[in-house]
């Protein structure tokens, strides 16, 4: 009896906690939104309050679709993060696999050299970063940017998958060697359908920091038909003047797709747990 | 079908060998059963049948043909591991289609083998669903149906059963049995469980440490086995082994008490021997009587060879009771137990002695050092 009252005690304190969390994670969100759904001057005065009909103006969007080509610049948003996820996705889940399956000398020494990048930031190699691409004649390109996240997001991505590529049963890739898969067919049939859930992990953690990236679009590709939505969104702001309305209203369009791929995502996440519980 | 041959097989880890040049050859049709105690390599060897450890040294050769560089599906082989390893995302007839599929069989002569193998092992209801909606028995059959389809050269078949509980693991010794009969394809099994090994091989290699100490049909290594170890692991109780050194016309038995040994040819006096019977060859002579009676009934019958033993605990299975003793004025060294079958409603009692009579002909003599059985003594 006193057990489960503790239970219920533990329960409540646990979802106090996770609510407080979830309201002081949510708020900046919050704020934006409602906030590029009004007048500039109901901004200043409550930034707090909500839409109402006298202070409801859609001015913000409606300047973020006439000015500059925010189309566009959602579409480079959307090609960089989705092709660099698909390539830390292959390209990790491929070094991750040949980490974990093979004995081959200088194995572990391999895994820590691919690890290290977890530990170094890559944007201290910028400048060498931009020398490589303008001796290479991609500034100012979508592919510059894919390549630079593609290694920034490797590293984590070959850490976590290794981890959960050693734990697909031997037997099983035995027994797809003997029903006469290749190497590749293994990989592709057999594990990473097994480390689905492994994989949405990898791609929430890859996905958000390319998504909201201003450093390497900056400086990589800042033309006008290589520009990301955070790039774009930047015109509205000035040294001097800073149109609020627009700003607002650009970054609660970008919260969109993101949101669309996080859910994509969190459901196979949920799936797989879920899977594995009832094994 | 076909006949499997290994050749002074081999297997090293860096510089250290693991399997020690082991060379067997199993017959068409043959089910050979590799056992042996955890980490004596019989894995690794059936392993190294199925193309998935490289070997060393030494060739195997299936059907006549020399496997040793060929990639696993070349060999013609199929294999059924321990926890089965199917696979998860693909339902039952998936699972046991996928490797014909791989090899581009017809598609109406998959679905034909599929529902054959699904007949024979009662798996038609079960077809659609997941492996992670089957019990384990169920899962094990399929994975038996997933070798089975492919009608291959040798079955290769790796601890088949022990994840399964101890009532459905005899069933399916049973029927893999059958199965192994009825279509007659030549069988290699690995297991740790010597009453699997006894009953399903028709012959049988005790693996100990990386090589092969007996090749032989499982009743000849019961009646016959070639060293202390394989008398010490087939065989339920164990064998009891005791150090002995020999006399005049007998041993010398723990606690100083002689045992003569008539008509039996012994090495020269004072060489250690290993002294074996196992404790269903032991006759009770009077085993619930206190220990002056017990000496008092010893000139009863003079022709077999009597002991008197100490029980120091009785445990008791149902029909039968096994009285574990030690010799009387011996130590309580572990390699001094004497095992002794009684009856199940035996009254005999932690602290009683009792006398038994051994069959000369279920003797079993080993040297001490080397641990090879010496003699004729059968």
């Amino acid at each position: 009896m006193s057990q489960a009252r503790t239970s219920t005690r533990r329960t409540i304190a646990a979802h106090a906690v996770l609510i407080t969390y979830t309201l002081i994670a949510l708020f900046p969100v919050f704020v934006v939104v409602i906030n590029s759904f009004k007048s500039r001057k109901a901004i200043f005065s409550e930034p707090l309050a909500l839409p109402s009909a006298s202070t409801f103006d859609a001015v913000g969007y409606r300047t973020v679709l006439e000015q500059g080509d925010f189309l566009l610049y959602f579409q480079n948003s959307l090609t960089v993060t989705v092709a660099s996820l698909f390539f830390v996705l292959l390209f990790g889940a491929m070094a991750a696999f040949a980490l974990s399956e093979y004995r081959f000398r200088g194995n572990l020494l391999m895994g820590l050299y691919l690890a290290l990048g977890i530990m170094i930031p890559i944007r201290l190699g910028t400048v060498a970063i931009l020398q490589m691409m303008v001796a290479g004649g991609l500034v100012n390109t979508l592919t510059a940017l894919i390549l630079v996240y593609t290694a920034q997001g490797l590293p984590l991505a070959v850490f976590i998958l290794s981890e959960f590529m050693r734990g697909v049963s031997d037997d099983l890739k035995s027994a797809g060697r003997i029903d006469g898969l290749s190497e590749y067919r293994i990989f592709f049939t057999l594990v990473l359908p097994l480390i689905r859930p492994a994989m949405a992990t990898v791609a929430v953690f890859t996905m958000i920091p390319i998504w909201n990236d201003l450093w390497f679009p900056l400086i990589l590709a800042p033309a006008e038909s290589s520009k990301t939505v955070t790039l774009g969104s930047q015109v509205f702001i000035g040294q001097f003047v800073t149109n609020w309305n627009a700003v607002l209203a650009a970054l609660s369009l970008a919260i969109l797709p993101v949101l669309v791929l996080y859910l994509a995502f969190s459901r196979q996440l949920i799936r797989g747990i879920t899977a594995g519980a009832v094994k | 079908m076909a006949r499997i041959s290994l050749k002074d097989v081999r297997k090293s880890y860096g510089a250290t060998e693991v399997i020690h040049g082991v060379s067997i050859d199993v017959d068409d049709g043959e089910f050979v059963v590799i056992v042996g105690p955890s980490g004596c390599g019989k894995s690794t060897l059936l392993r190294m049948v199925a193309g998935l450890e490289v070997i060393t040294k030494g060739t195997i050769s299936i059907d006549g043909r020399v496997v040793n560089d060929l990639e696993p599906r070349a060999r013609d082989i199929a294999m059924v591991f321990q926890n089965y390893a199917l696979y998860p995302h693909m339902s039952v007839r998936e699972n046991m289609a996928y490797g014909l599929k791989i090899s581009g069989m017809a598609k109406p002569e998959i679905a034909a083998r599929v529902a054959r193998a699904a007949k024979m092992l009662e798996l038609a209801p079960y077809l659609d669903r997941k492996p992670r909606a089957l019990s384990g028995g169920q899962r094990q059959r399929v994975a038996m149906g997933r070798a089975l389809v492919r009608d291959p050269a040798a079955f290769l078949l790796d601890e088949p059963l022990s994840n399964l509980d101890a009532k459905l693991r005899v069933q399916m010794r049973l029927q893999i049995k059958q199965l192994q009969r009825s279509v007659g394809t030549t069988s290699l099994y690995v297991t740790h469980d010597q009453v699997e090994a006894m009953t399903l091989a028709d012959r049988l290699i005790v693996m100990n440490a990386g090589r092969a100490e007996q090749i032989d049909t499982p009743m000849a290594i019961y009646e016959r086995p070639a060293s202390t170890f394989v008398a010490g692991f087939i065989g339920s109780p164990a064998m009891n082994l005791v150090p002995v050194t020999v006399a005049e016309g007998g041993v010398v038995l723990p606690g100083g008490t002689v045992l003569a040994l008539p008509g039996l040819a012994l090495p020269a006096v004072g060489s250690a021997l290993r002294f074996g019977v196992r404790p269903e060859h032991l006759q009770a002579q009077s085993p619930d009587s206190g220990a002056p009676e017990a000496q008092a009934s010893e000139s009863g019958m003079p022709e077999a060879p009597a002991l008197t033993l100490e029980v120091f605990a009785v445990e008791t299975l149902g029909a039968d009771a096994y009285a574990h003793c030690l010799f009387p004025g011996g130590s309580d060294h572990p390699d001094e137990g004497f095992v002794v079958r009684l009856p199940g409603n035996t009254a005999a009692r932690q602290g009683d002695r009792i006398r038994v009579s051994l069959d000369l002909s279920a003797l079993h003599l080993f040297d001490d050092t080397s641990g090879r059985r010496i003699g004729e003594a059968v």
